[in-house]
């Protein structure tokens, strides 16, 4: 055969399909993962978050705590006796981008579980490549619920394990009538409509409900509404820049911290040594983690975090925490996958089948011990309510006596409850891959 | 419904009104005399951001004061920018978009290298984290600040364009460039004044911001949209963005009372897209000879 230009493109598009095909059209023996385990080899982990653009300020965190976990994992003798490697991806803030990342770490780099996102649009942007693969995605922060796939594990509290307890006790130490702020999006909304379950069995009344387009930060007109309103306090479910404008613009048009307490979801460490802490005093947080928890575990995850080369941001707050959790649960899960069905045999698939109930102790999970739901998934923890002090750190004012279960469909009783096989509708029938 | 906070409201319009004309000065200055599309001027917002943020955590310096060293360094920013690279885009318009956008980029990732992608705080003194309230009008100390110094920024631009010599030069150029430069005016020193000048302008912006909303790298994305749509209704010229940015808070405000803060952007970007339809020219079209 001659050698020329158009032999070569022959073989060469011939044997590239060759090789292309089987991880394309046959995922073999049932399995849509085309990879298989080797003991030796690292174990590949995707870390899909965006390093750059405006989600980078929480994401950038959830990098390099990740990366910190896998070392502590890692120099502690690896996973099922074999070290993980991170494979470190920058979604750029862009949903587009995150689906195609989430596609390159799965058919690529054949990671074998992707840690990422810290938003529900980008979640939902990379769950049809997730749930097509068969693939295992663990989302690391607090979301709205209504979703039932049966690809995902979230380390974070749902809206209804959230407010649980920060609105009655809100509505039992300043009074009935409160305000609801958010931003313009899905989890605030839905967020919501939980806490107003919670606000009609404490016997509280709502005042009004005001949503700021996502990332404005001009508060004026909704501060001047609130002024009118006179509740005793505001519920905040504002996110990110917006958020720390919020809290600035409330103190500079003259409210009082001690008349009007913000009840917040999200204004944890970062935020508040972002607007100073003289913004954030007073205020109040509802979430399973804060730095100043006082036991054994968080002082060394703290400790070790922050003297690492991961803690330049000089911070762990609680969407880091949970987030280092879901290291280990995935290190609990594979290990048992990996005894039940053999090291080379484990497959996404069989971590997620092995990680129902996979409890994480109190000497490994800093915010105290949790567990995941058996049927949806989520995580059994304690919601804790901590009040901003004048150094900026919080400090615990209630902390949930027990671990309150997540109930993904807690406002939507008619659609059905959350199983590992999909979403059982009152009639029986059972849906898979609910988003 | 009662009076006072119809007043309230209005009274606010007037500060939302100061916050969108201080954001659209400088692109005012920038666009209206040298006709760049300047993409960068969210980012010219944010460094002078980060210079206060600089000049705070560095050098100490109380707040009021870092207002106009920042307007030097971004300034000086400006000049760089307009000598090394705008200065020979002045008659490919759409280069120079491409160009400003890619200018931007590297700024805001360039800040990233630098500070990190943390957000960081502009501490004021105690007295702009009140508010006054008269009667049962309520008003923070701080946008006060901010409207005091839109006023006089625009004072000042007043009298430096209509009442000196560089204004009268500045005009020149701007209607006629060819023109201009023979009766003698160095066109090319005016260009790259006004763009420093232009860039100053956004510092400011970005000083106050800071303590208004927050510092960081992404910070000025969201203030180039608001501060284009002012200078294309007003016409580019300082008169238009001025009165462009006054109805504009009025509305914003008022609807936003009326009904909620999401409806009322919606209702202001219509009512700027059917405004357009009808005048694409902006509320006071220059006369000149490069449009």
């Amino acid at each position: 055969m001659n050698i020329t230009r158009r032999n070569i493109l022959k073989t060469t598009l011939a044997a590239s399909t060759a090789v292309a095909l089987p991880h394309l059209w046959l995922p073999g023996s049932g399995e849509a993962w085309g990879a298989t385990l080797k003991k030796g080899e690292p174990i590949k982990v995707g870390l899909l978050f965006s390093l750059t653009g405006s989600l980078a300020v929480p994401e950038e965190d959830s990098t390099l705590v990740m990366q910190y976990a896998i070392d502590e994992i890692n120099k502690a003798g690896g996973v099922a006796g074999v070290p993980v490697e991170p494979v470190i991806v920058d979604a750029k803030s862009d949903f587009a981008v995150y689906s195609e990342k989430a596609k390159e770490l799965i058919l690529r780099d054949k990671v074998i579980a992707i840690f990422g996102c810290y938003t529900s649009a980008s979640r939902k942007a990379i769950l049809p490549t997730v749930m097509q693969r068969n693939h295992l995605l663990y989302y690391p922060t607090c979301y709205e619920g209504a979703e039932c796939t049966q690809n995902t594990i979230c380390t974070g509290p749902l809206a209804n394990q959230h407010s649980k307890d920060l609105i009655p006790f809100m509505v039992g130490n300043f009074g009935k009538k409160v305000f609801f702020v958010g931003s313009n999006y899905v989890w605030p909304k839905e967020s919501n409509k939980n806490a107003k379950i919670w606000l009609e069995q404490a016997g509280g009344e709502l005042l009004g409900e005001e949503y700021i387009p996502l990332g404005s930060s001009e508060f004026g007109p909704v501060l001047n509404k609130i002024r009118d309103a006179k509740p005793d306090f505001i519920f905040s479910t504002v996110v990110g820049a917006s958020d720390i404008a919020f809290h600035k613009q409330f103190k500079q048009e003259g409210f009082k911290v001690d008349d009007m307490p913000i009840a917040s979801l999200t204004t944890g460490e970062i935020e508040t040594r972002a607007m100073g802490a003289e913004f954030g005093a007073g205020h109040f947080l509802s979430a399973p983690y804060f730095q100043t928890l006082d036991n054994p575990t968080n002082h060394k995850f703290v400790e070790g975090f922050l003297a690492s080369k991961y803690g330049k941001n000089g911070v762990t707050h609680y969407n880091m925490e949970e987030t280092y959790i879901s290291a280990y649960v995935f290190k609990a899960g594979f290990e048992k996958a990996a005894a039940e069905v053999g090291f080379e045999n484990v497959t996404p698939r069989s971590i997620r089948d092995h990680s129902g109930g996979l409890v994480i102790e109190d000497a490994v999970s800093p915010e105290g011990q949790v567990w995941i739901d058996k049927d949806n998934f989520n995580t059994w923890l304690k919601p804790k309510i901590g009040q901003c002090q004048a150094d900026g750190t919080f400090k615990v004012v209630k902390a949930a006596a027990e671990q309150v279960a997540p109930d993904p469909y807690s406002i939507y009783p008619d659609l059905g409850v959350c199983t590992a096989n999909g979403l059982k509708a009152p009639d029986g029938s059972i849906r898979k891959n609910v988003i | 419904m009662d009076l006072g906070s119809l007043i309230n409201a209005l009274i606010l319009g007037v500060s939302i009104a100061s916050i969108w004309l201080i954001a659209a000065l400088g692109l005012t200055i920038i666009y209206g005399t040298a006709g760049v599309i300047n993409m960068a001027h969210g980012e010219l917002i944010m460094l002078g951001a980060y210079s206060s943020y600089m000049l705070q955590f560095y050098l100490g310096l109380p707040y009021l004061l870092c207002l106009p060293v920042s307007f030097v360094i971004v300034a000086l920013v400006g000049l760089a920018l307009e000598r090394g690279l705008i200065r020979y885009l002045y008659n490919r318009p759409l280069d120079t978009l491409l160009a400003t956008y890619g200018v931007s980029l590297v700024l805001m990732q360039g800040v990233r290298l630098i500070f990190g992608s943390d957000p960081k705080y502009l501490a004021v003194p105690e007295i702009f984290q009140s508010n006054v309230m008269i009667g049962s009008v309520s008003l923070s100390v701080f946008r006060i600040v901010v409207l005091l110094v839109t006023a006089l920024l625009v004072l000042a631009l007043w009298l430096l364009f209509y009442k000196t010599r560089f204004g009268v030069q500045v005009r020149a150029v701007m209607q006629d460039k060819e023109m201009a430069a023979s009766f003698g005016i160095n066109s090319s020193r005016i260009y790259m004044l006004t763009f420093a000048l232009g860039a100053g302008l956004a510092g400011v912006a970005g000083a106050l911001f800071g303590v208004l909303a927050i510092v960081l790298p992404t910070m000025g994305a969201s203030y180039v949209v608001q501060a284009f749509l002012m200078v294309v209704v007003g016409g580019g010229s300082l008169a238009g963005s001025v009165v462009a940015s006054g109805v504009t808070g009025e509305l914003q405000s008022v609807f936003a009372f009326f009904t909620n803060d999401t409806f009322a952007r919606f209702i202001i970007f219509v009512l700027i897209v059917a405004f357009l339809r009808f005048r694409p020219q902006g509320l006071f079209a220059q006369a000149g000879a490069r449009r």
